[in-house]
């Protein structure tokens, strides 16, 4: 029983070590007065974040930007389509609603990725989006509110429906009680999702990588512009590379954390997709 | 009154669902409708001609691509390794490993596959591209600190490469979804079984793998669509060193949008890849009938 127990430890060390290695290199080089490859701090240094206040500061925020719009611009949509569409399906009589939500949530996870790039690329070829921070949007949001609406749903089914039916019997139309009622109730979770909403199209690369060509260099987001870094810079750049790379990583810890401070890790099985 | 039932009309549920359903129309339902069509035509970006019908031309080209059998291997070896075996293997192992722990351990293993399961793609990649360097990488450094020799992983080892990658980029969710479900279990039963002294095996088999078969099947499903579409791989590789890494979402997107711009050729693998993911989703749900 000793054994077994020490075997069991030992192997979940090896476990934590495999977790936590890669993540290393993040965690040192950014802050490291010889950055390398290898995990080495032979002394702290600000130095690699210079891109933010050196000369030409703006230009190098310029992806921050580009990133924020995408970003923001998802998040609004899929709060506005995402929260009307819950409220429709979880105070609709539908039968096989549920059926339906499943199988869209399991079509995104498939349709947005690789299978359909060519087609989503023709289509904003033909819609003149190409190179838009609208055409972007557009896509990412689409990709991401079958979860939305999958997830709002299970909110708007928690709130209880008898303010909404008390003010349907005093002559309030569909639409007030949705704005007056409905919608501020489900805020909590409706700020859940307006987050990962945010983060969602902030971590994401390969819609801006498709669908802004080399002409929209200055449209970038921080996913596609630190991906290009490996062609454009030398090995001497790789403090701005990991530097970047932790400023860009940063809000996607923090919204998880705050999460998983409120809901805890488990939430996380149904969202992320 | 009773839930299912309705408090809105059919049309304001409609009114209210139509901007979510027009978006999701639009840019996700047709497009992967749209798929199929341009697969027949040989649609190019920089033919000057509007495209022409080419029947099933481009699909007889991809099966005479010696590069689609070998994309297809490299997807199967991958969704395998890192998928069924890497994510749902480990983040069960773990889940059990983990029930009844408390406090550090635990906290410390959740938060850490959590975080290489959230961090931004472009992030991951150059972690691992730094952490599997064959000269400073963290992971030689450490071999050859224990007197073994150092491994160039990424030329030698690509497609273990990526699968270890994806495996410690995606153990969280099923990690977290096996945790949920064993933790729903009636505990009298393990204890019961922890009493009568039933080694851990019997444990998995007996108990705990009947009761959770719902949620295997579910993860299982999910986690080879995922695998199977995944597209981070090639920011780690871009499918080499000679297409070694070249998975089918890889091989779609060098057809596609490298070179000539063969958007038709492209497409009708996408189409491909589509029907496979048609045949996983049915595999599944067969099974999950038939139990």
């Amino acid at each position: 029983m000793k054994a077994a127990a020490i075997v069991k430890y030992a192997l979940m060390a090896l476990f934590l070590l495999f977790f936590i290695m890669p993540l290393c290199w993040l965690a040192v080089t950014p802050f490291s007065t010889r950055p390398s490859m290898a995990v080495a701090l032979p002394g702290l240094t600000l130095n690699n974040f210079s891109w933010a206040w050196s000369a030409g500061a703006r230009g190098n925020l310029l992806p921050f930007v580009s990133s924020a719009i995408l970003s923001a611009g998802c998040m609004m949509l899929v709060v506005a389509a995402g929260s009307l569409g819950a409220y429709g399906l979880a105070r609709s009589g539908f039968r096989g609603k549920e059926a339906a939500l499943y199988g869209l949530v399991l079509l995104s996870s498939i349709v947005t990725g690789v299978a359909a790039m060519v087609p989503i690329y023709g289509l904003m070829l033909k819609l003149r989006l190409v190179d838009t921070y609208l055409g972007v949007v557009l896509v990412m949001a689409a990709g991401y509110l079958p979860t939305a609406v999958f997830i709002l749903k299970d909110f708007m089914d928690g709130v209880p429906r008898s303010y909404e039916e008390a003010a349907l019997v005093d002559g309030s139309s569909a639409w007030q009680v949705f704005r007056n009622v409905a919608f501020p109730l489900a805020r909590p979770g409706i700020a859940v999702i307006a987050l990962l909403a945010f983060i969602n199209a902030w971590s994401n690369f390969l819609i801006p990588f498709i669908l802004f060509t080399s002409h929209a260099a200055d449209h970038y987001p921080l996913s596609v512009a630190i991906f290009r870094f490996q062609d454009e810079m030398g090995i001497l750049k790789i403090g701005t590379i990991a530097s970047y790379s932790l400023a860009y990583a940063l809000p996607v810890i923090g919204v998880y954390f705050w999460i998983s401070r409120r809901y805890g890790f488990g939430f996380f099985g149904g969202i992320k997709g | 009154m009773a839930r299912g039932e309705g408090i809105i009309s059919g049309r304001a549920a409609g009114a209210f669902s139509a901007p979510a359903a027009a978006l999701i129309v639009l840019f996700l339902a047709f497009p992967a409708l749209w798929v199929i069509v341009i697969g027949f035509t040989d649609l190019t970006l920089t033919s000057v001609s509007a495209p022409s019908f080419v029947g099933l031309g481009n699909f007889s080209r991809i099966f005479h691509d010696h590069f689609f059998w070998n994309a297809l291997k490299v997807s199967t070896g991958f969704v395998i390794g890192s998928g069924v075996i890497g994510q749902a293997g480990l983040g069960l192992l773990l889940a059990m490993m983990l029930h009844g722990e408390k406090g550090a351990v635990k906290g410390a293993i959740q938060a850490a596959a959590v975080a290489a399961w959230i961090l931004p793609e472009v992030v991951v990649a150059y972690c691992w591209a730094a952490f599997l360097d064959a000269d400073a990488g963290l992971l030689n450094r450490a071999i050859t600190a224990l007197g073994l020799p150092a491994v160039p992983w990424l030329q030698s080892h690509a497609l273990l490469s990526i699968i270890v990658f994806n495996t410690w980029r995606g153990t969280a969710f099923s990690l977290l979804l096996f945790s949920a479900a064993i933790a729903s279990l009636p505990p009298s039963y393990l204890e019961t079984a922890e009493v009568l002294g039933a080694p851990a095996y019997n444990k998995f088999k007996d108990i705990i793998l009947p009761l959770i078969r719902g949620t295997l099947l579910t993860d299982l499903i999910l986690i080879t669509l995922w695998t199977f579409n995944v597209f981070t791989p090639f920011l780690l590789t871009r499918g080499g060193p000679s297409f070694a890494t070249e998975i089918l979402p890889v091989y779609i997107y060098r057809n596609a949008f490298l070179g000539t711009f063969k958007l038709g050729f492209g497409s009708a693998a996408a189409t491909v890849m589509l029907l496979i993911n048609l045949g996983l989703g049915a595999f599944y749900i067969a099974a999950g009938r038939k139990r």
